[in-house]
């Protein structure tokens, strides 16, 4: 009897105890799960080759080796692909950003119907299948001389970005209170200054939010830059590690392959890892103020 | 209404976003469509000829269309429903507090922002039927006897496909089941569970019908992408064996530059948006309907 009562006097408190180290163990599973395909590539990148072609396999290279690594520099122009994401992806970004912050002023300032209208047909245009753009795109690539030129990435991700980056920058420029902006104009302070001085500072983190996923997202794409750069020494890195997987899958070194994996997403792992929190909000602000 | 401010310039303030748009969005799109009513003759150069709605009506008796579109729907199914569940269940975890929550919803958004093409690679390698860490795995567990060519038969293959599309894009689907859950006022669930309810019953009858529009803005996006989904096939599979996972998007990029069967292609692409958006308008009316919850 007595032993019962204690038990359900204790039985909450265990039970929350539970709970919450099962919160915990699905914490480690869905960590574990997450990265377990990244941690695989980097094991691979630093595994000495007879390692990597092993069975059973080997999980813990040693010695730990920085050849594969070293073979991307000198065997494939890895520093190029790498360069030349970094350049499409930043000027992408630059464009997408500078046109965007444009359009975001107008739409954080239009009548409440006309503003909706444009933010649901920005949303409809980011819905588009890719592969819908990508033949005439290519038409006209062509037809400027544009192949294996940068700017033919370039303006194609700053378009396919901007509803993106015109919600995001919306967002940020509503929670500018309207007075700022007409004292300013009263004073007689021109159209772009108020952008300059007064939106793009009070809204940096939205910007930079923006800045972010655009970046990210020029420099993740593949089938434009797949189709619109044909030679080696122009291809970005998504286009230059998948022209690799085309061939047989027998062939592939992939120690090389692994080093060449995780050396293109690093940039990306250090950007959300260290802003995850600005990139989230930001996103999810754009979205839940609808 | 200080929206006034604003009105003589809000014209050339969309200036630049307007003809960037119709630049790379508006006039591809028209040229596509009238691609599509094409057809290229190879004979002297290529040469375009009008003619009507032919391509499309090719489709009828292509049998290679509709193993794209089966490959495209199977792909798109199950992986959405798949990321529309483990996604929400990675929302309510995040949600909870627990210490370190700052770090894991970091990692758990790291899938999200990697190159789809990529790694979609180190999947391959994941599964390669050598070599592949899983075939070990499963081995050292007993699970399978000899290693197990993956990417070598045509239900593993697409399986294999729809394992790297969901730990790509389930991160996409908890971060806006995750922005749902947080627009929830407490005190709606302290109600609730003062009145005794258990946190099962909360779950389910008060949380979840909360977050269903956030779930369906989710389906409404993941959907969409799932039916042009063309990085993974592409880098994982090539769409093989045997155009087993060959998906729509990867056809008509085939019948483009394989083939050079220019309105083909233009055709496919159409039709292929034109069901994708079939798809989504039964979505967007459910979400329009007042739910239950209210």
């Amino acid at each position: 009897m007595r032993r019962a009562r204690a038990a359900s006097r204790i039985a909450p408190k265990l039970r929350a105890r539970t709970a919450r180290s099962l919160a915990v163990l699905a914490g480690a599973l869905v960590v574990a799960w997450s990265l377990a395909p990244a941690i695989w590539q980097i094991l691979t990148a630093l595994k000495p080759t007879d390692q990597i072609a092993h069975v059973p396999t080997v999980y813990l290279p040693h010695p730990l080796t920085w050849d594969h690594v070293a073979a991307l520099w000198t065997r494939k122009p890895f520093g190029r692909y790498l360069a030349n994401s970094a350049w499409v992806s930043a000027w992408a970004t630059v464009l997408c950003l500078a046109a965007g912050a444009l359009a975001a002023a107008a739409v954080a300032r239009a009548p409440g119907r006309a503003r909706a209208a444009l933010l649901i047909a920005l949303l409809v245009i980011s819905l588009f299948p890719p592969i819908l753009l990508l033949f005439p795109l290519y038409e006209m690539v062509r037809a400027l001389g544009w192949i294996n030129h940068p700017i033919a990435l370039i303006v194609p991700y700053a378009a396919l970005n901007l509803p993106l980056a015109v919600w995001v920058l919306e967002a940020g420029f509503r929670e500018i209170p309207a007075e700022l902006d007409d004292a300013a104009q009263l004073e007689g302070c021109p159209t772009l200054t108020r952008l300059w001085r007064i939106h793009l500072p009070l809204a940096a983190p939205s910007l930079a939010t923006a800045g972010m996923l655009v970046f990210i997202f020029s420099w993740n794409e593949l089938m434009l830059a797949l189709t619109f750069m044909t030679r080696d020494g122009s291809k970005t890195v998504t286009a230059g590690i998948a022209s690799v997987g085309g061939a047989s899958l027998y062939e592939i070194p992939w120690g090389q392959l692994s080093a060449a994996i995780v050396i293109a997403t690093l940039p990306l792992l250090a950007l959300i890892l260290l802003f995850e929190g600005r990139i989230t909000s930001g996103l999810t602000r754009g979205a839940v103020s609808e | 209404m200080s929206g006034a401010v604003w009105t003589r310039e809000r014209r050339w303030l969309l200036a630049p976003a307007a003809a960037l748009l119709l630049l790379v969005v508006a006039f591809p799109i028209a040229r596509l469509l009238a691609l599509s009513l094409c057809r290229t003759e190879l004979s002297h150069g290529i040469v375009l000829r009008f003619a009507g709605f032919e391509q499309h009506a090719r489709l009828w008796q292509d049998g290679r269309w509709w193993l794209a579109l089966r490959n495209t729907l199977v792909f798109g199914v199950c992986s959405v429903t798949a990321e529309l569940t483990l996604g929400t269940a990675f929302a309510l975890l995040l949600d909870r507090s627990f210490r370190g929550r700052r770090w894991a919803r970091a990692i758990v958004m790291v899938p999200w922002v990697l190159p789809s093409a990529v790694m979609a690679l180190a999947w391959a390698w994941i599964f390669n039927d050598s070599f592949g860490v899983l075939n070990d795995l499963l081995s050292r567990m007993g699970l399978v006897r000899g290693p197990v060519a993956w990417l070598g038969s045509p239900v593993t293959a697409m399986a294999a496909m729809i394992v790297a599309d969901v730990w790509k894009t389930t991160p996409f689907v908890a971060l806006v089941v995750l922005a749902g859950l947080q627009s929830i006022p407490s005190s709606v669930i302290e109600a609730a569970r003062v009145e005794g309810a258990t946190s099962a019953r909360i779950l389910w009858h008060v949380v979840l019908p909360l977050v269903r529009p956030a779930c369906l803005v989710a389906l409404a996006f993941r959907g969409l992408q799932a039916m042009g989904a063309f990085d993974v096939p592409y880098v994982m599979t090539g769409g093989g064996p045997g155009g087993s996972t060959e998906t729509i998007s990867l056809y008509a990029y085939r019948s483009f530059y394989r083939y050079l069967d220019f309105g083909y292609g233009a055709a496919i692409a159409v039709q292929g948006a034109l069901l994708a958006a079939l798809v989504l308008l039964p979505i967007i009316r459910f979400a329009r309907r007042p739910g239950g919850s209210r």
